[in-house]
């Protein structure tokens, strides 16, 4: 078993170079979680796509946050707020270059990616949107790009369409160019599929609704963690990214929105923050981003991700990209090569991502079995009904990386895939 | 691996591959469906009472190995017995499975015993007792599916 492995491996060699440019054991070094045994083995987390991981230095903000300033933002005359609210716009400014935004006040700090879509969907949708119109969405969204879609739809006798996929999930752009009409209104699409690691062709998807005047929102979810996003060159309208699969605190995410959008926009909540004057007669809402906060935010969260952001850009992205492209064909060799196994997702672009099935093995017999040997990876449907569903299958066992992931993760993953045969011989 | 084979033990392996009354059931006069979300396990499981007795039990779905497994075991202990005998097997199965079995309880569910390695995996519980979830279901003939989650 273990020596069918290490052929495998040996077919493989490592890409010249790499390891003198990016030294993932050094990276391994700063994620304490990873240096831990469970069941007796040690940890292999290859559940990335669900939550990544947290550095050092992303738990020293947040201990730093509650130890010496915590307290409120955008209110306090003392030092401690002050103190507490410049790392907060800090990290607002930081999030910003990261994905090249024009602004900071473009950038809106909500509780996550799912928030993002539903901040869109009841502002933006909500006034712009009436009985009859249509909304473009992808057959390979995450359940936070349908359901969002779908509530207003209902609301405003509006329709949904979905653009489809070929075999290897990948999507049909002649479909979408067929769709696109002129009761579209609005096209919301994930960068990354977070079932099937395609890496969609976003720019054309963009450039072809803008041809017709329509607003496109991307989920970025699990598209900011491995590619550099770069919100202005793709020209996209709202882009929506998660703190915590980034390597940052949970609880905290970005809606990227152009501010000639965000500023004609409705208010999403009422609340503190997002005002500049309440009487009861009339209420004048804040300059953007404040309109879209509010209430007390996610102060630790948001200083966290700027942490983590912090923390990505001492890295060369290519060099990221490059690991991580390295990683990924090397699991995809070596879990193929597995007897049995079917990959679910063999888009030529993808990323981080590995779903297969095992023939006569359901996904979460091989889930338990691989977690006896101290491997975490994810099963089930992956919050992607309409994907499975598409592929006939009830779900998936999900292998997903991330940049302290190696080829020793995945070897440890074949051999745990060998247990499984073994156990259901 | 001693861990695994409690819980994969060979009589549930070989449930899971050739499941017993594995089948819809035309004489069937009650029947209920049962879903696990997470999982996307989903069975419907088929009923023919006469008077308070099960003269037959079958079912058709897919599942994991534990609750397919499980299900399988499950129309074999039952057929022939009466509603409240079935009510008194599923509490001890679902003592054993949840850890809480006496030890006079294990021995009266005779081949069921094998699912006593679920008990150490608790995130398994649900595949284990989805299909007799199913079952109490279809005897109270419930026409929501029924949902382990």
């Amino acid at each position: 078993m273990t020596s069918a492995t290490n052929v495998v491996a040996g077919n493989f060699p490592p890409v010249a170079g790499l390891r003198s440019t990016f030294d993932v054991e050094k990276v391994r070094r700063e994620f304490p979680i990873l240096h831990q045994k469970v069941n007796g083995k040690p940890l292999v987390y290859l559940d990335n796509a669900a939550t990544a991981q947290k550095p050092e230095s992303v738990l020293r903000a947040l201990d730093k946050y509650y130890r010496e300033y915590n307290s409120n933002i955008h209110r306090g005359v003392h030092y401690l707020s002050e103190r507490a609210t410049q790392a907060y716009e800090q990290a607002r400014a930081a999030a910003q270059r990261f994905i090249n935004a024009g602004d900071p006040s473009e950038v809106i700090f909500v509780r996550g990616t799912t928030e993002a879509i539903n901040l869109v969907s009841q502002t933006w949708g909500r006034k712009h949107l009436g009985a009859g119109d249509e909304i473009i969405i992808s057959a390979i969204e995450h359940h936070s790009g349908i359901v969002p879609w779908q509530i207003l739809c209902e609301e405003k006798g509006a329709k949904l369409r979905v653009i489809p996929i070929n075999d290897q999930g990948e999507l049909l752009l002649e479909e979408y160019e067929k769709l696109l009409g002129p009761k579209t209104k609005f096209v919301s699409v994930v960068h990354v599929s977070n079932a099937l690691g395609t890496i969609n062709p976003v720019r054309q998807i963009i450039e072809m609704a803008h041809r017709r005047g329509v607003p496109v929102l991307l989920d970025g979810a699990q598209a900011a963690p491995h590619l550099k996003v770069d919100v202005r060159a793709l020209d996209c309208d709202f882009y929506a990214f998660s703190s915590h699969k980034l390597y940052g605190p949970t609880g905290v995410g970005v809606l990227y929105g152009k501010a000639s959008l965000l500023d004609a926009m409705p208010p999403y909540q009422g609340g503190g923050d997002m005002i500049s004057s309440v009487t009861f007669e009339k209420t004048v809402y804040n300059k953007l981003p404040y309109k879209f906060e509010a209430g007390t935010p996610n102060i630790a969260g948001g200083i966290g991700l700027g942490a983590t952001i912090q923390y990505l850009n001492q890295f060369d992205w290519e060099q990221v990209e490059q690991h991580e492209r390295d990683v990924l064909a090397y699991a995809t060799e070596c879990i193929s090569a597995v007897p049995g196994v079917r990959l679910i997702g063999t888009a030529r672009e993808k990323t981080a991502v590995l779903s297969f099935v095992i023939d006569g093995i359901h996904p979460h017999d091989v889930g338990t079995i691989l977690d006896q040997e101290g491997i975490a990876i994810r099963t089930g449907h992956h919050c992607a009904q309409p994907v499975m569903e598409r592929f006939g299958i009830p779900g998936t066992a999900r292998a997903s990386f991330g940049l302290y992931n190696t080829r020793a993760d995945v070897d440890a993953l074949v051999a745990g895939l060998h247990k499984v045969l073994e156990v259901f011989q | 691996m001693a861990d695994l084979r409690e819980l994969y033990q060979e009589v549930i392996l070989e449930h899971s591959k050739t499941p017993r009354n594995y089948r819809a059931l035309p004489a069937a006069n009650h029947k209920a469906e049962g879903y696990n979300p997470l999982c996307g396990d989903h069975f419907t499981v088929y009923l023919n009472l006469e008077g308070d007795t099960i003269r037959d039990v079958s079912f058709e779905g897919s599942g994991c190995a534990i609750s397919k497994a499980s299900a399988s075991m499950m129309t074999q202990a039952l057929k022939g017995k009466s509603r409240a005998e079935a009510e008194k097997i599923f509490e001890r199965f679902h003592n054993l499975v949840t850890g809480h079995a006496e030890s006079n309880g294990t021995e009266a569910l005779g081949k069921l015993a094998a699912f006593s390695g679920v008990s150490e995996f608790p995130v398994r519980v649900k595949c284990a007792t989805l299909a007799w979830h199913t079952l109490q279901a279809a005897l109270k003939d419930q026409q929501e599916p029924v949902s382990t989650e």
